[in-house]
């Protein structure tokens, strides 16, 4: 598989342990399961909203079923995947704190990925523009983004504390590179963190 | 290993029928037998016996799901699947379809004759199931030598038999394709083919079902049975882009109850044609194996323990405007799949053709059969 993978993509493929099982919720067509499937024989299921999207990762011989992360998560079993991956669709979900609490129960672990909304080139749009940002990352407009929950790294780490999640790892990204986590708040364009209960 | 190609043994090939050895117990408790099978195989069988694909027919479907119909002439009903090119390719699989049993082509049905007797079953014939129909394959691919299947494929009721197959065999199945069916019948579905037996049986050339001596059968009962349960393959949206409430072959109305609408000229011309093709008294045991159709009855209530035993591939297909087996049926087969750990793979494909939709042109669905089957190993 040759396909560039989304740097977040990316990074949770280098970091999935060989032969894990890995549920991608809002795995899009299928490019990380494929990845993890081709280069750690993870054995990868996906759930994904896009008719089409879901459509094209079937096609490519993945197991991937058409559903909604807020409604239908409840129908997988506790602990039945050693990961349970949402990447860049926690901002999509009606109830992310809930979404990431069934991640923490139907996966042994979890990665969540997002952009960051504190990054500065958002916060000057917001300070000196006076209007939602729109960015490489974030690139709608208000009015017809998915993106319904907006967050902050520091944001997500509140929640994690107040619900008592264990961070196991965290990366922070410009670009496709890797950055620091100081000021990662202020710097990182997207954030990906692995999560335990 | 045998010493003779499998392309000379008589068993395979066109227009194929085999009688089966033993009495097949069904669900209801009695015994079948001899049981006759009408089918037909396509491609050939490699040596490891890994290529092998059933295909599963719906209601008033057959065995000729790639050949021309002997009594129609049209192609193959689903040719647009199984064919040279297409996901299901004799170049590649060896392709089973058989036709199920209580139907009137060739395999054992109310029709046929009873040894017994001489006479044909008729109404005599035992109750059949979609389980017994699954048994009645199993058996034929015992005659034909076949372990395993690579996948079983069918759509609506063929998807019936598709689902049940890994829940009685879990050992024999590798993939399972299950494309705008259901694991149970709704009370719309049964409310539907009771419509449909009623007109059959209150058709006066019906008589209980013996009306094979004369010739003189059930036509009427039996069309209008087709007319009300073709409107339930159909779309609103389709129909009214079809026919609208346009004038057959007329400027006006007429104020009479001839066929002044396209819509009732067509529904009658599907009434007729199907009485020439098809047994009153098959279609009202097909109809009754669709209704005792429920998996998860089967297995205590819970359609997550049918599958629990196998580890057979799954993949999920409806159309977003069949409302005789709508997506949510379809979602519940894949949360009991989910819940028992199986591989699952659902996608709701949009078409404008409502149930009727898994036969027709239909690009997407021939990219994700083909994906499923060659699951990554393209």
């Amino acid at each position: 598989m040759s396909e560039t993978l989304r740097p977040d993509l990316a990074l949770i493929a280098r970091t999935v342990r060989q032969g894990a099982r890995v549920l991608d919720v809002g795995c899009g067509d299928g490019a990380l399961m494929a990845a993890m499937r081709d280069n750690a024989q993870v054995d990868a299921r996906g759930l994904e909203i896009d008719g089409s999207n879901v459509a094209a990762a079937v096609g490519r011989g993945l197991s991937v079923v058409q559903g909604d992360a807020d409604t239908d998560l409840g129908y997988y079993p506790d602990a039945s995947f050693d990961y349970a991956i949402l990447s860049q669709t926690l901002q999509t979900t009606r109830r992310p704190d809930l979404v990431v609490e069934e991640l923490l129960r139907i996966g042994r672990q979890a990665f969540v990925s997002f952009p960051n909304f504190a990054h500065w080139r958002g916060r000057i749009s917001l300070l000196w523009g006076g209007r939602m940002p729109v960015t490489r990352l974030l690139p709608d407009t208000w009015y017809d983004t998915l993106n319904i929950h907006h967050v902050t790294v520091d944001d997500f780490r509140a929640l994690v504390k107040e619900r008592g999640w264990t961070i196991d790892g965290q990366w922070f990204l410009k670009g496709d590179k890797e950055t620091t986590h100081a000021n990662a708040n202020l710097f990182a364009e997207h954030a990906v963190f692995l999560l335990r209960k | 290993m045998a010493s003779v190609p499998i392309s000379q043994d008589s068993r395979f090939g066109l227009r194929r029928q085999a009688r089966l050895t033993g009495p097949l117990h069904l669900s209801s408790g009695a015994l079948l037998g001899p049981v006759d099978i009408a089918y037909e195989t396509y491609g050939t069988m490699n040596a490891d016996k890994s290529n092998v694909i059933l295909i599963c027919h719906a209601l008033t479907g057959d065995q000729y799901v790639a050949s021309d119909h002997p009594v129609t002439g049209k192609p193959g009903w689903w040719w647009r699947l199984v064919g040279e090119g297409k996901p299901v390719d004799p170049a590649r699989h060896f392709i089973v379809c058989s036709n199920v049993i209580g139907s009137c082509m060739g395999s054992s049905g109310p029709a046929s004759i009873d040894p017994a007797t001489g006479d044909p079953h008729a109404m005599r014939f035992p109750v059949l199931t979609i389980a017994d129909m699954v048994r009645a394959q199993a058996a034929l691919l015992d005659h034909l030598g076949v372990d395993r299947l690579s996948a079983v494929i069918g759509g609506s009721m063929g998807g019936m038999q598709a689902l049940t197959w890994p829940t009685l065999f879990p050992d024999r199945v590798e993939s399972c394709v299950v494309i705008a069916s259901t694991a149970r019948h709704s009370a719309q579905n049964i409310a539907f083919h009771e419509v449909g037996r009623q007109a059959i049986m209150a058709d006066p050339h019906w008589r209980g079902g013996d009306y094979y001596a004369d010739g003189q059968v059930p036509s009427a009962g039996l069309a209008v049975a087709r007319m009300a349960a073709h409107i339930t393959y159909l779309s609103e949206a389709g129909l009214t882009e079809k026919f609208g409430r346009r004038l057959q072959g007329r400027d006006a109305k007429t104020f009479g109850f001839d066929a002044d609408f396209q819509v009732e000229s067509y529904l009658r011309h599907q009434g007729l044609s199907f009485v020439e093709r098809f047994d009153a008294n098959s279609y009202l045991y097909i109809t009754r194996a669709m209704d005792y159709y429920d998996i998860a009855d089967d297995h205590g209530g819970s359609l997550a323990k049918a599958f629990t035993a196998t580890k057979a591939r799954f993949c999920l297909v409806s159309f977003d405007t069949d409302w005789l087996y709508p997506t949510t049926e379809s979602r519940i087969i894949v949360h009991a799949l989910n819940a028992s750990g199986a591989q699952a793979s659902f996608v709701e494909l949009s078409s404008p053709f409502g149930h009727d939709a898994f036969l027709l042109e239909c690009p997407e669905l021939n990219r994700v059969v083909d994906g499923f089957l060659k699951g990554g190993r393209a």
